[in-house]
């Protein structure tokens, strides 16, 4: 036994050694995680802000003035310009300088003032509905609060029902909140094909894989050689990538770290086998690359990361089911936002623990089969 | 340049790819799959918000705003007995928002006060939890008037925003996701397939044998370009053909348009993917950085996703490097628009430097020498 544990603990330092040898490869595994985090981590966001829009107003009285006042002041909306005709409105969107255009008509202010209710048009670029989409939102907001002062200003009747809404766990709606602990599952994910995803297609390509298989180490000792690097550091990228999303972006942890470590052992032991395989299952580098594609580019797009499952087509959803990232990053919300423990978290960690271990046997069945 | 040497190179590459087909599953699966799941899997469109209502004191009222409700297209409600129930609901997730009428909904609501309905929202998921109150106040605001009339009493809103959404009126995510999609297949595509190429045969000891051959590194760089440029470009096909023909994905540009930007962009993916194949010098170092700079750079810093102009200035700023935001704008307009010049020359404009400026790198650090 004490044998045994020697080689793999040999076979994970000459792994460790392979990966950290030269400076490019030392460079790939430290710097990006970091950079990649604070980039995606700003870029990221589902809140607008200055989304240029450009007003065409028929109108001469204040009222419409004040409400693209109230526009033009939003954090969300910034006035691009004025324009003049259709034509020019047209233009603004077409060539996609505006985002928003508001028509405001000729009677805007003396149908308000009349008690009518008075229109206003808001155009958007479909082209990006998402952007759009969220844009109406705002954009409806502004012109509820529009009316509650109008209301307030002129007496009228207010409506008998107010609908006054809250948000848990997340109070401002800040989108980073739910996107950033998703940055730290994907990182997670690519540093851990990154180790792996390569690591037997490579030797099997520059030959150096028979060599191992002639020595006395038998294929489960390989895998096993193979995995604990995967495992090292990937446990130190998350951890390194975590600290960053709690003290440079401040996203709340209110969960347990114990909760948290226990979903990324299972969700490393996870990826870490699914690379093995995906790994020994390439002859050569450039198909352990499209393996690695091939998996990962739907693993995160399955997810949940930016869009939820649950509006995912019911087989789709059951194919989620196979995704890894998608139950760790259940672990990270859970233990960020909704200061989940360990047992509630339960429901996540048995699934990945399932992956992983019938991912390392299929490995160390296919480093058997190509002997 | 020799036509005769420059087509031995070519034929040469072109045994290369038909003996390991990883490079023609990723320039034909690798889309095919891609798009199948996106298309499929990825809706940002609205879906039925699971609502647990809890009605303190059910009277006619309340049982008429819960009908509205209930027969509104995206909402599935359930009645809980009270608010502790349905606040366990939402922690487990078993509901997306609580609407609350409390005992005394009706009382003021009669007496001429305002009543209050109070929702809560599960923050987590910062944009659907906006999305979600968006639904119930439009509800809200829908029966806020038939409550109205109903009465007698003329509803004075001030204010209506009419919104109208130019080119996917029915803002079909899909419409604008998957042109945006076949943007980040191309950069996978472009990248993948000549990122390894030449470290391959640096590694292999193969470049040492080209060296002592008259060919010039133009021509050894161009025999390796062309015959993965009409790789790409049969993937480009194919996506087009998906989306036109299986996704319904409307196609308002001319073809030519289309193809045209497409030359230019695979031109500058492939340059990609060069430069980092003549740059690492080793497969494996030159398979960690595509891994790391092709898909989650795209994914996230196209504007396929996330809006482009709500990110910082510095990310802002960041994004002109990523070839697919460009891709992404031209091609959003040429399927939902049309050949909108204005947007086409101005990211045709920003590809082509980019294009020139990954081929300049690669034909520049692309010596024929030992070391």
């Amino acid at each position: 036994m004490r044998l045994i544990l020697r080689r793999i603990f040999a076979l994970s330092i000459k792994e460790l050694l392979a990966l950290l040898r030269d400076a490019a490869s030392r460079a790939v595994l430290i710097g990006p995680p970091i950079i990649q985090l604070l980039v995606f981590g700003y870029a990221a966001t589902f809140n607008l802000s200055h989304v240029p829009f450009v007003v065409y107003n028929q109108d001469q009285g204040q009222s419409s003035r004040d409400l693209i006042a109230r526009f033009a002041g939003s954090p969300s909306f910034g006035l691009l310009r004025v324009v003049h005709n259709q034509s020019a409105l047209q233009q603004a969107i077409d060539d996609k300088s505006a985002l928003m255009a508001i028509d405001i008509g000729p009677n805007f202010t003396s149908d308000l003032e009349r008690g009518k209710t008075s229109h206003v048009q808001l155009i958007l670029d479909g082209r990006d509905s998402n952007t759009a989409g969220l844009a109406i939102g705002y954009a409806q907001s502004i012109v509820t609060t529009f009316n509650e002062a109008q209301t307030a200003e002129h007496g009228g009747i207010p409506p008998s029902t107010v609908l006054l809404d809250r948000a848990w766990f997340n109070p401002n709606l800040d989108s980073h909140w739910f996107i950033i602990p998703g940055i730290c599952g994907i990182l997670t994910l690519l540093e851990s094909m990154l180790t792996t995803g390569l690591s037997v297609a490579r030797e099997r390509e520059m030959g150096t894989f028979d060599q191992l298989l002639v020595t006395p180490m038998r294929p489960t000792e390989i895998l096993f050689g193979k995995a604990l690097p995967g495992f090292l550091v990937g446990t130190m990228e998350g951890t390194l990538i975590i600290l960053v999303a709690i003290f440079w972006f401040h996203v709340p942890f209110t969960g347990s770290f114990l909760g948290l470590y226990v979903g990324l052992f299972c969700f490393l032991l996870a990826t870490v086998g699914i690379g093995l395989m995906i790994s020994s299952l390439a002859r050569t580098q450039q198909q352990g690359l499209l393996g690695v594609f091939l998996f990962m580019v739907p693993a995160i797009v399955l997810s949940g990361f930016a869009t939820p499952i649950a509006n995912m087509p019911q087989a789709v959803q059951y194919i989620t089911l196979l995704d890894p990232l998608r139950y760790f990053l259940i672990v990270l919300r859970r233990s960020f936002l909704e200061g989940a423990g360990a047992s509630l978290l339960w429901p996540q960690y048995w699934p990945l623990a399932v992956i992983g271990v019938v991912s390392m046997i299929i490995a160390g069945r296919l480093f058997r089969r190509l002997y | 340049m020799k036509w005769m040497r420059l087509r031995g190179l070519m034929r040469k590459e072109a045994y290369e790819i038909l003996r390991d087909p990883s490079s023609i599953a990723i320039a034909f699966v690798l889309p095919m799959v891609l798009l199948l799941i996106f298309g499929y899997g990825v809706s940002l469109d609205a879906r039925r918000v699971s609502v647990a209502e809890v009605v303190d004191h059910p009277t006619q009222l309340t049982t008429s705003f819960l009908a509205e409700l209930q027969s509104s297209p995206w909402f599935r409600p359930t009645i809980y007995p009270d608010q502790a129930s349905a606040e366990r609901a939402l922690v487990h997730g078993h509901a997306d928002a609580i609407l609350w009428l409390r005992s005394d909904f009706t009382r003021l609501s009669y007496s001429g006060n305002t009543a209050p309905i109070d929702l809560t929202v599960n923050g987590v998921d910062a944009n659907q939890a906006r999305i979600i109150k968006n639904y119930v106040n439009g509800t809200w605001l829908v029966w806020l008037e038939q409550e109205a009339t109903r009465q007698g009493a003329q509803l004075s809103v001030p204010v209506i925003a009419d919104t109208r959404v130019w080119f996917n009126p029915a803002l079909r995510s899909r419409d604008y996701l998957i042109p945006g999609l076949i943007a980040i297949i191309m950069t996978l595509i472009g990248a993948l397939l000549t990122a390894l190429v030449v470290a391959r045969e640096w590694e292999r000891g193969t470049m040492e044998g080209i060296m002592v051959t008259p060919v010039s590194t133009p021509e050894i760089l161009l025999g390796k370009l062309v015959p993965y440029f009409a790789m790409g470009m049969g993937g480009m096909i194919l996506s087009t053909t998906m989306a036109v023909f299986l996704f319904d994905v409307p196609l308002r540009g001319s073809l030519l348009v289309l193809f045209g930007t497409a030359t230019l962009f695979l031109l500058t993916a492939l340059g990609m993917g060069l430069v980092i194949s003549v740059l690492a010098r080793s497969q494996f170092v030159a398979a960690m950085i595509a891994i790391i700079t092709t898909f989650l750079p795209a994914f996230i810093l196209s504007g396929f996703l996330f809006d482009i102009r709500s990110m910082p200035q510095v990310i802002q700023a960041l994004t002109h490097v990523v070839a697919a935001r460009y891709f992404v704008a031209m091609l959003q307009s040429i399927f939902l628009a049309g050949d909108v010049w204005p947007v086409i020359l101005r990211n045709g404009f920003g590809m082509a430097i980019l294009c020139v400026i990954f081929l300049g790198i690669a034909l520049l650090r692309f010596r024929k020498r030992l070391d």
